[in-house]
């Protein structure tokens, strides 16, 4: 069954804080291969102009997602969560996420379509400092398959 | 920000070194204790074949976050991407044997932009599939 549009537009309240560590960002580094010391060591990063190390491009999806999970999980708004794919990502950094960030994310619906029985759900989560300044926007694409005829 | 590629140096077209990135079932559990992602498709074969798909395949989320590596390693700083969207087109199927999967990606700047900003859009694929559609980074160079 298609989903309710009058949930487009809709805003959930912010995230608690999410606290970048050092150590996270290492992890995630090591996970998809990156040896760039802007990553992992205080001293290259500050050669570059950045105040303490920061994080992998992508990172943020781990905090951004969990938000999102507000929308996915939404009882009212009934998504079949086990028949979702990612459809698309995208980012736009304001500036890049650093160790000793503490992130909330507050995610909005953007759209909801429906195209040959797939529901397909645009959540834009905005993601911000503990001073309140802006960090990065994050737009993810959800695709529900059509459940299968019983 | 200290971009290591000025922007008057590059040209429409200009080719970034392409990389190749291995993936094998031990890549994909590292990734999801780091991203905290513990779908089952991304670990368990059984589960996988289960709810129709071929095999184990990799998160789309470290698709994207190798593809960008072209792209940062390019710049030096990964702090100067502006902006990074993918499409997730096709899985990259990830066998439990020694070798796994690859994915190659290439890049070239599309178009020069404003405040010292190109777009470059990247092409990954994947056991000659495309993996990653319209997918493209905004970088600020210096």
């Amino acid at each position: 069954m298609a989903l309710d549009q009058s949930f487009v537009g809709r805003t959930y309240p912010p995230t608690a804080p999410y606290e970048v560590g050092r150590e996270k960002i290492r992890e995630f580094a090591e996970a998809v291969g990156e040896a760039n010391p802007v990553y992992t060591d205080p001293e290259a990063a500050k050669a570059l102009g950045h105040s303490d190390v920061i994080a992998p491009p992508t990172f943020v999806f781990s905090i951004t997602f969990r938000a999102a999970g507000q929308v996915v999980e939404d009882p009212q708004l009934g998504l079949d969560y086990s028949r979702v794919v990612h459809g698309d990502q995208k980012f736009a950094y304001n500036r890049p996420v650093r160790a000793g960030d503490r992130l909330t994310v507050t995610s909005t619906i953007e759209a909801i379509k429906s195209m040959a029985g797939n529901d397909i759900l645009d959540i834009r989560g905005e993601v911000y400092d503990e001073a309140g300044e802006h960090v990065v926007t994050a737009w993810t694409k959800l695709v529900a398959r059509a459940a299968e005829e019983a | 920000m200290t971009a290591k590629i000025a922007y008057d140096d590059v040209e429409i077209g200009t080719e970034l070194p392409a990389q190749t990135f291995p993936v094998t079932r031990a890549t994909l559990v590292r990734y999801a204790g780091a991203s905290g992602d513990f779908n089952p498709i991304h670990w368990n074969e059984k589960f996988a074949k289960e709810v129709g798909l071929p095999d184990v395949i990799a998160h789309g989320m470290f698709t994207m976050a190798e593809a960008i590596r072209v792209v940062t390693d390019w710049t030096g700083d990964p702090g100067a991407v502006v902006e990074y969207g993918v499409r997730f087109t096709k899985p990259v199927v990830v066998p439990n044997d020694d070798k796994g999967a690859q994915i190659e990606v290439s890049g070239k700047v599309a178009a020069k932009l404003d405040d010292n900003t190109v777009r470059v859009d990247l092409t990954a694929t994947s056991g000659g599939q495309k993996v990653l559609g319209m997918s493209r980074a905004v970088v600020r160079l210096a």
